[in-house]
C-alpha cells in the first residue's frame, strides 16, 4: 500500500500544487507538459463519463486503474481537482480528497491572503502540512502491505 | 444489476462492434405554459436543458418530443426550429418530453476512439513502471471494464457498479471474437464486425453473465 503522487489543478488547468512520494516512473516529459497531459487526460474522461454514463450522474467520474495504480479524482463545485494516484489495494478515498480539499487547501491557501489563487501554491506551510498529511495516511508505508 | 453496453475497439482506435444491452429510460413528459421556466440551448445539433432541473427535468436532457410528436435534431417535426417554437407564446400550452439523449453511431466511433488515447495516456502517466492502461474506470452510475489482448484489440463492458463476473465476461467475449468472427472466411480483419453467429453467443454470453455473474469452468 503507498501513495504514489498528488496533483491539484484548478479550474483553468492550471497545476496549483504537486507533490511525490514514492514514484518509481517518470513520464518522460518535462513536469509542465506532464501536468498538461494529466488535466488534458481527467479533462477528456470528464467528457467521456458524461457522455457514456447510462443515467444521470450525480459525481461523476470517481477513479480509474489500470494494472499497476490507481487515479483516485475528486472535483469541487469551484472547479478545483484534487488527483491522487495509490497503489490497486487503496479502497475508495474521497473523502480523504475532500479532506485534503477543505482543510488543507482552503485553511492554508485560500485563507491565506498572500497566496493568489490560480497560480501555482508557494506556501511552505501548506507543503509542510500537506506531507504530514499523506504520510499519516493508514495506507501510506510504502510497500508494507 | 445490469450489463449496459459492449464494445470491441481494434488496435487502431476504430469501433468494429458496439452493442447496447440494456438501455435504462429516464423520460419525463411535462406540459409547460408561457414562459417557459427552463433555459434551453443547441448542443450538438440538440436541444438541451442549461439551466433549471424540476420534476426529474435534468440539466443536459434533450427535447425528445413536443406534443407527443417525436423531434428531429433540434428541428420539430415540422421542420421549424424548436427554440423559435418555444418562443412563439401562440402554442403553448405545449406537452415536452426530456430524457438523456441516445448516442449516435457518430458518437459512439468518436467516443471509442477518446477511450483508445485515455487509454495510452493512463499508461504513460503511469507512476510505476510496467502498467497496462486503464483497465477498469468507477463513475457512481457505471463501471466500465477494459480488456486488452495481446493482439491490440480492447473489449470495453459498461456496467452497473455492482455488477460481478465482468473479468470472465470480457475473456469470454474474446473466445467468442477468436471462434465466430476471426474463424469467418467472410471477416477482414480490424473491419466491423457482422457476423450473425458472433452477435448470437456475444448475447447470450450477456444474459448468463448478468443472471450468474460467472462463469462455470470450461464454459
Amino acid at each position: 500500500m503507498t501513495v504514489h503522487n498528488l496533483y491539484i489543478f484548478d479550474r483553468n488547468g492550471a497545476c496549483l500544487h504537486y507533490s511525490e512520494w514514492n514514484r518509481k516512473k517518470q513520464a518522460g516529459i518535462s513536469k509542465e507538459e506532464e501536468f498538461k497531459l494529466m488535466y488534458g487526460m481527467l479533462f477528456s474522461i470528464r467528457s467521456f463519463v458524461s457522455k457514456m454514463s447510462p443515467l444521470d450522474m450525480k459525481d461523476g467520474f470517481l477513479s480509474f486503474q489500470t494494472s499497476r495504480y490507481k487515479l483516485h479524482y475528486y472535483e469541487t463545485p469551484t472547479g478545483v481537482k484534487v488527483v491522487m494516484n495509490t497503489d490497486l489495494g487503496v479502497p475508495n478515498c474521497r473523502d480523504v480528497l475532500h479532506q485534503i480539499y477543505s482543510t488543507l487547501y482552503v485553511e492554508y491557501i485560500v485563507k491565506n491572503p498572500l497566496c493568489p489563487l490560480g497560480e501555482s501554491l508557494r506556501s511552505e506551510l501548506f507543503n509542510s502540512r500537506l506531507d504530514s498529511f499523506i504520510k499519516a495516511l493508514p495506507f501510506f508505508s510504502a510497500r508494507a502491505g | 444489476m445490469a450489463i449496459f453496453s459492449v464494445y470491441v475497439v481494434n488496435k487502431a482506435g476504430g469501433l468494429i462492434y458496439q452493442y447496447d444491452n440494456y438501455v435504462p429510460r429516464a423520460e419525463v413528459e411535462k406540459t409547460f405554459s408561457f414562459p417557459l421556466d427552463l433555459v434551453l440551448k443547441i448542443h450538438d445539433e440538440k436541444v438541451v436543458v442549461s439551466f433549471g432541473q424540476r420534476d426529474g427535468i435534468r440539466v443536459g436532457h434533450a427535447v425528445l418530443s413536443i406534443n407527443g410528436v417525436d423531434v428531429n435534431g433540434k428541428y420539430t417535426a415540422e421542420g421549424k426550429e424548436i427554440i423559435e417554437y418555444l418562443k412563439d407564446a401562440t402554442n403553448y400550452p405545449v406537452s415536452i418530453r426530456f430524457g438523456r439523449a441516445r448516442l449516435t453511431s457518430n458518437e459512439k466511433l468518436m467516443l471509442a476512439s477518446m477511450f483508445h488515447s485515455l487509454f495510452a495516456i493512463g499508461s504513460q502517466l503511469s507512476p510505476e513502471t510496467g502498467s497496462s492502461g486503464i483497465e477498469m474506470l468507477e463513475t457512481d452510475s457505471f463501471k466500465l471494464h477494459c480488456f486488452q489482448t495481446l493482439t491490440g484489440i480492447k473489449f470495453i463492458v459498461l456496467a452497473d457498479p455492482r455488477q460481478a463476473g465482468i473479468d470472465a465476461l470480457l475473456r469470454k467475449m474474446y473466445e467468442i471474437y477468436s471462434d465466430f468472427a476471426l474463424k469467418n472466411p467472410f471477416y477482414s480483419l480490424e473491419m466491423p464486425i457482422r457476423c450473425e453467429l458472433f452477435d448470437q453467443n456475444l448475447k447470450s454470453a450477456l444474459e448468463i453473465a448478468e443472471k450468474a455473474g460467472t462463469f462455470g469452468p470450461g464454459s
